[in-house]
């Protein structure tokens, strides 16, 4: 660990802070139907948009009605991806030849890039033409994040609005979700993306002939215009294979700190939006706080574990100096060393983004589970694109519940009271997530042929890679502990019904619950009223979310990292 | 729920120009025009043919040249099929080989080999050591090549990228750029 | 029924035990999903003891655990046995007033024929004499009567019931003392406010409260997700080559799953109950307890809740030119026959003030001139002089009948008084104005605290008086209420509840009169005055047997410590979940992988002992808080941040740390005992 390394994640939360309250500010006039500073540009565009999709902008939906029309977008557009990926072979761009995507993986990559998950269970460049790429993955890039920002907005209002019966209108959210945020937003950071070398062309792969003579084929593609959205969305999936540890996604120091903010620079900002449309600002900042005090932990320990030197190693220098980074390389990039890479690896499993500049697989026993219990958190640490904030609310309404009681008042939360239905969906949404990955990996690691044999590694770290998978899938984060074969019958299908449970079943609740809030009578706040923005407050959530969300996983844990890192550190090798 | 099926077809539709087309193809053209050679992966030409990019490592395995890192992409260094070993820090096969290659390297050294160079990158694509994987080779190269250390040690030096901007990433050493300037000095 | 019983009553503590048995009746238990459970989980576990016992394999261990479990459940039923076999203490009391009793039932003809209480009808009338017992609920149609109600309220002093007016309600199992009254009667049998006391108080009707069901809900989920976590752990340690027995997962799911609140929640919520009916109220349902938590607007009628019901006589304020004693001597003999609290209280003034004493008046040849509402004055006239008291305008009037007028000096006084929050009395004499009495409310001792600290619990009071706002404005100043209304009329209130409901508030209010039946049915906590009418009565959710108005603060305070309990517990409850975690795991997995014993931080001896501290205190704590539970946690007047700092202190830190003690002590016993 090096001042330098404590120095970056300083400035990278300063930058943070920085540029989330004038966006988050921003996000609340696009979602109040407010007049901003884009609308000369984008007022007609969106007008235009709304013609075209034939959307009545004035209609207000309920949640039943609002919860129809996203799943119906989803499903539509998820049998597009299917097809565009089947067909790709007779689609034009596609200077490779590559052939259609056989259908176990088309369904998990649809599954997948509509969650907002982007788990890959294939190497890019080998299998998804430009064109697949560009119209279907990196369309649902945009899409995926703003239907997150449109859902968690509908939370959100449920919260401010008195006895309301609707909650906004799904069409309407998310184009201006599109078009006032995420495309000017990737219009500033892709082309700062080009300028430090991701590359952005429809060109062949490129042969080369090395300094030793031996072949090279470099893959190419329209790169930097989805590494935006992919990381701006919380999507993750990368263009090609190595995803954010590729040279061409993510070439220097700066553009991992572009992109490592670009993960959390919306996120980060909905909390000043949450602020902002309930009128209760200090709530925002106590969400915020809990992020951070959470994300912080996560960051130390990675940091810390990933600087350890492997105590079975000998003859290697692995302590830091002036002229290394030192620790566990393996699987890392010498440009990001353990700093950049521990500060990436927190922000894409915090957030349900899933790009890596590592392989997670290959991290210290520590720095690996805790990689994987921040998505096991349930993806709320700042989280997706929209989805970490209702995640986080869903807490938040927990944690109300939970304490609010101990003021001797029953629980309110914003002057909404929590009655019996929202505890019902917010349990709902709390137990889906546990029960998808622990019966998931319970079934695969009882199964040799379906789970065990697409194993990279044995002993507890096996457990964990298949444990890890799930968890992926379930919090639609999309990293992985990538040694698991994952391009089976059995992890495709299993797993592309984990990722869209992950996302509608919970989803579902979420909007019973929003809707459910909005039509609630509001109590004005007094001195008795249970407090929501105030460190005490942070304090609580942060509690609640571990002792709620972590540990429903510290069995699982305990067999797998922790095991291994105490096995590892007692001389045992698997 | 048809009129809404209706609209979610006119939807899907209308964005999927909007920001499966329209946008991608914007930025590359805006690309092709302002940012030609990084957006084409800064390509590397000697003698009229395509050396490699100037962003991604290649395999070197001669003495006379400065080592990469370990690459697991393809059978190493496939800029078409990127990726790494996955191997767990408790896998066996994984200590045994870094192991392996530190006894290897002892062989010549009396100093121990810096992590990076027994190490596989996560892409299998890394274009850069450590300076002070960079110095550790030296003497080998210089041994190859009948240079002294003192000019090499210089060249690596003169090579070496520090932070950008003075705090972001980490100090290295481009190896392709190095073995280009090696083969112009020498 | 009022006196508090001690905790651990012997006759109510052996009840208890025997009903923790009767209650392990599956379709019982099923109610309580997380007992539930572990009722299945012993019976699991037992089933699985007795197939070790024929293959005679070791059991000391497995049983230990077994007994343990079904104590976990012993102990929670028993927990609810406590609450239930308070309440029906306080049942059989009332039941021994109710008993069988003998009425005199008008026939058609006027005759009265004998019946038994049980063939009483609603409609029947009855008439019930002095030394009878009424026979059921009804309202007094003809006559006075001074009748004991100590057996429902515990209040030995007789009160008088009469015909017309608010105090016309009777109540059946009371008796009457003197005089005889006819009684028409409101309700059939057992459908009386005794028969409902009894069955609220036994908790028989006692339904879910909105707030337990939500908890319920939350406990279940959280339930069903550590039976996840416990039973995909076994194929997780099978990959690891260490199987479990299902001894062990039990122990670890129950370790987990919330039971300590889920023991515990009903008896909370009928201790809350039994905690109000000590303090004489009776609240018709659970919801209302709660709903007095949650109330943001206090309605207090400034009489009798306020202010001592009566104003006093507090200074004479002569006129011009008179004297003092001769204003003071006036007031006093026009008050003689004055028999209200404020005409005794002038009396008691002139005397104590200026040594006037009561003089003997039957030689004279008085008459006194009461009250009207037509003169709105009272008096006294002596032979050639006419005394009269009585409000400003009255007096005016009457001195303007005899040529004559209200000195400014005294009006302007009176209107001084007024703004002081008082009650003028201008005295005359013939056609003098004599000067003014300063009749003064008096605000009831410790009642401003008692504001100022419901403040800080972010409550308001809102006065009601039918005063001008002047007056008004002064006794809301003195009393420390927010805010007040003025002049109101029934409607008036009526329309304020609304108000203050429209924005998101609950109101508590009291009310005794049959025009205030509206207001206590649309206030989210109508507390009703037993004295009251049976309209009344009917109309709110909470009945006070001592008809004191300024309960209603108490009955805030029992609410909001009904859900600071529950709060506290549930909070403590998932807050132990760590130390048994780190008492459990470690344990499960030694055997196979030693290294993991470096998770053992408590250093428990060995895997057995572990896991069997960890249930033993699992379930022992359930025991330990039965207490707390019953009587609630301790209740202090703060504002919500520092009522949630304070508590989960205690209870969430506290819930955190008390277990890794609580088990480690265990181990060392249990270590010492070689039973483990």
């Amino acid at each position: 660990m090096t001042a330098n390394g404590w120095l970056q994640f300083v400035l990278f939360f300063a930058v943070l802070i920085a540029l989330m309250r004038p966006l988050g500010i921003y996000m609340a006039r696009v979602f109040q139907g407010e007049r901003t500073f884009l609308d000369p540009v984008l007022h007609p565009i969106e007008s235009l948009l709304y013609k075209l999709c034939g959307v009545n902008a004035e209609e207000e939906m309920g949640w039943r009605q609002y919860t129809g029309a996203m799943l119906l977008f989803s499903f539509v557009s998820l049998l597009l991806t299917y097809l565009i990926e089947r067909l790709q072979h007779i689609l034009p761009w596609n200077p490779q030849h590559l052939a259609g995507v056989s259908p176990a993986l088309a369904w998990n990559t649809a599954a997948s890039f509509t969650t907002n998950t982007n788990w890959q269970s294939y190497v890019p460049e080998v299998t998804m033409s430009y064109f697949t790429q560009m119209v279907t993955l990196a369309y649902h890039n945009f899409l995926s994040g703003a239907v997150g920002i449109a859902v968690a907005i509908t939370l959100v209002r449920g919260i401010a609005r008195r006895e309301s019966k609707t909650i906004g209108n799904f069409w309407v959210d998310c184009i201006r979700g599109v078009l006032y945020i995420l495309l000017p937003l990737c219009l500033i950071l892709a082309p700062i993306l080009i300028g430090q070398g991701v590359v952005q062309n429809m060109h062949a792969y490129t042969q080369a002939q090395t300094l030793e003579h031996g072949q090279q084929t470099i893959a190419q593609g329209p790169v930097a215009s989805q590494e935006a959205i992919k990381m701006l969305g919380t999507n993750g999936g990368g263009f090609f294979n190595a995803n954010s540890a590729h040279p061409f996604e993510n070439p220097t120091p700066l553009t991992n700190f572009l992109e490592v903010l670009a993960i959390f620079l919306i996120p980060a900002a909905l909390t000043v939006t949450l602020g902002k449309m309930t009128g209760s600002p200090g709530h925002g900042w106590a969400v915020f706080a809990c992020m951070s005090v959470l994300f912080c932990a996560a960051l130390v320990t990675i940091y810390w574990a990933e600087s350890q030197p492997h105590p079975l190693l000998h003859g290697v220098s692995q302590s830091s100096s002036a002229l290394q980074s030192g620790g566990n390389m393996e699987g890392k990039e010498v440009r990001f060393g353990i700093a950049d890479t521990a500060l990436f690896a927190t922000a894409t499993t915090d957030a349900s983004c899933g790009a890596v500049n590592a392989m997670h697989d290959s991290f210290t026993p520590l720095g690996g589970m805790v990689v994987l219990a921040n998505i096991m958190l349930g993806e709320i640490v700042f989280g997706g694109v929209g989805s970490g904030l209702y995640g986080m609310l869903i807490y938040v309404v927990l944690a109300v519940f939970i304490a609010g009681l101990m003021v001797g008042r029953t629980p309110e939360y914003l002057g909404k009271k929590i009655e019996a239905f929202d505890v019902k969906m917010a349990m709902l949404y709390v137990l889906i997530f546990p029960l998808l990955i622990l019966v998931l990996t319970a079934i695969s690691v009882l199964s040799p042929q379906m789970g065990l044999s697409s194993l990279n590694n044995a002993g507890p770290h096996g457990l964990t890679e298949i444990l890890y998978a799930f968890t992926s899938g379930a919090g639609n984060n999309g990293s992985a502990f990538a040694g698991l074969n994952a391009n089976t019958n059995w992890y495709n299908i299993s797993l592309g019904f984990t990722m869209l449970a992950g996302r509608f079943l919970m989803m579902i609740p979420m909007l019973a619950l929003a809707g459910n809030l909005a039509q609630k009578k509001s109590v004005p706040p007094s001195p008795g009223t249970f407090p929501v923005n105030s460190s005490l407050f942070t304090v609580l959530l942060t509690g609640v979310i571990v002792i709620v969300g972590a540990l429903t996983f510290f069995p699982a844990l305990s067999l797998g990292p922790i095991l291994e890192h105490l096995l590892l550190h007692q001389g045992s090798l698997f | 729920m048809i009129s809404s099926l209706k609209i979610a077809i006119r939807f899907t539709l209308v964005t999927t120009v909007l920001l499966g087309l329209l946008y991608p193809l914007a930025v590359t053209a805006f690309a092709h025009i302002a940012m030609r050679d990084k957006a084409d992966g800064q390509l590397l030409s000697q003698n009229g043919h395509v050396i490699g990019s100037a962003i991604l490592g290649q395999s070197f395995a001669g003495d006379r040249y400065f080592h990469g890192r370990l690459s697991a992409a393809g059978n190493g260094y496939d800029a078409a099929n990127s990726g790494g070993t996955n191997l767990a820090q408790s896998s066996k096969k994984l200590v045994d080989r870094i192991n392996g290659d530190a006894a290897t390297y002892s062989k010549t050294s009396s100093a121990d080999v810096p992590i990076d160079l027994v190490t596989t990158s996560g892409s299998g694509l890394d274009p850069d050591i450590t300076p002070a994987a960079a110095l550790y080779q030296v003497s080998r190269v210089a041994q190859a090549r009948h240079m002294d250390d003192a000019s090499l040690r210089a060249l690596v030096q003169a090579h070496t990228q520090g932070r950008q901007f003075g705090i972001l990433g980490e100090p290295r050493v481009n190896v392709l750029e190095l073995n280009m300037a090696l083969d112009a000095a020498h | 029924m009022a006196e508090k019983q001690s905790l651990w009553n012997p006759a109510i503590l052996s009840q208890a035990v025997a009903g923790a048995f009767t209650k392990l009746d599956p379709r019982a238990m099923v109610k309580n999903p997380v007992m539930f459970v572990v009722e299945v989980g012993s019976v699991l576990t037992t089933a699985l003891l007795l197939e070790d016992l024929a293959h005679h394999q070791p059991i000391a261990f497995n049983l230990q655990i077994t007994l343990w479990l079904w104590f976990t459940v012993l102990f929670a039923n028993f927990a609810e046995a406590m609450a239930e076999g308070r309440g029906k203490a306080q049942a059989d009391t009332l039941r021994k007033a109710k008993g069988e009793t003998m009425a005199y039932r008008y026939k058609t003809d006027g005759a009265l024929e004998a019946v038994s209480s049980a063939q009483l009808r609603s409609g029947d009338v009855i008439r019930v004499e002095a030394g009878q017992f009424i026979a059921g609920d009804g309202e007094v149609i003809e006559g006075v009567a001074s009748v004991d109600e100590s057996a429902i309220t515990g209040e030995s002093a007789p009160v008088i019931r009469e015909a017309g007016g608010d105090r016309s309600a009777v109540t059946g199992g009371t008796r009457v003392l003197s005089d005889w009254i006819r009684v028409k009667i409101t309700s059939n049998p057992g459908e009386t406010f005794l028969d409902r006391m009894i069955a609220l108080v036994e908790g028989a009707t006692r339904q879910k409260t909105p707030n337990e069901i939500a908890l319920s809900i939350l406990l279940s989920g959280l339930t069903i997700i550590f039976l996840l976590a416990v039973t995909t752990l076994q194929p997780f340690a099978i990959y690891s080559h260490a199987p479990q027995t299902v001894f062990v997962l039990v122990s670890l799911l129950v370790c987990l799953i919330p039971t300590t609140i889920g023991g515990l929640l009903s008896a909370i919520g009928i201790a809350g109950m039994d905690r109000l009916v000590q303090y004489n109220v009776l609240a018709m349902s659970g919801r209302a307890v709660e709903a007095a938590g949650d109330v943001n607007t206090l309605l207090l009628d400034k009489t009798g809740t306020i202010t001592l019901g009566n104003r006093q006589a507090t200074e004479f304020f002569p006129a011009p030119d008179i004297s003092t004693e001769r204003l003071a001597d006036a007031a006093q003999l026009a008050s003689f026959s004055d028999e209200t609290p404020e005409g005794r209280s002038i009396v008691v003034l002139a005397k104590e003030k200026y040594n006037l004493r009561g003089r003997d008046l039957t030689g004279m040849r008085v008459e006194f001139v009461p009250f009207t509402a037509q003169t709105r004055m009272s008096g006294v006239d002596l032979p050639g002089t006419r005394i009269r008291k009585g409000s400003a305008d009255a007096i005016a009037k009457f001195l303007e009948q005899e040529g004559s007028s209200l000195p400014r000096k005294v009006s302007d006084r009176v209107e001084e008084i007024a703004r002081m929050g008082g009650t003028p009395l201008v005295v005359a004499e013939n056609t003098t104005a004599l000067g003014v009495v300063y009749l003064k409310d008096i605000v009831k001792g410790g009642l401003k605290d008692r504001l100022a600290r419901l403040r800080a619990m972010g409550i308001r009071s809102i006065m009601i008086t039918g005063d001008n706002p002047l007056t008004a404005a002064v006794i809301a100043r003195e009393a420390g209420v927010d805010d007040f209304l003025a002049e109101a009329k029934p409607k008036d209130k009526m329309d304020l509840i609304k108000r203050e409901q429209a924005k998101g508030k609950l109101v508590a209010m009291t009310g005794d009169g049959t025009n205030d039946a509206p207001a206590l049915a649309q206030a989210d906590v109508g507390v009703a005055m037993n004295t009251g009418t049976q309209a009344a009565k009917e109309a709110g959710n909470m009945v006070d047997l001592d008809s004191n108005p300024t309960k209603l603060i108490e009955i805030v305070e029992i609410g909001k410590q009904l859900l600071m309990t529950r709060g506290a517990l549930t909070t403590f409850s998932i807050s132990n979940d760590v130390a048994k975690y780190f008492a459990i795991i470690p344990a499960m997995f030694a055997g196979a992988f030693p290294v993991l014993n470096k998770l053992n931080v408590m250093r428990l001896a060995t895997p057995h002992s572990a896991i069997l501290s960890a249930v033993i205190f699992n379930a022992l704590i359930i025991v330990a808080l039965i207490p707390l539970a019953l009587k609630g946690v301790k209740y202090e007047p703060k504002s919500a941040s520092s009522l949630l700092q304070r508590n989960l202190l205690i209870y969430g830190l506290g819930g955190v740390i008390v277990p890794f003690i609580g088990i480690k002590i265990i181990d060392v016993a249990l270590t010492a005992l070689h039973l483990a």
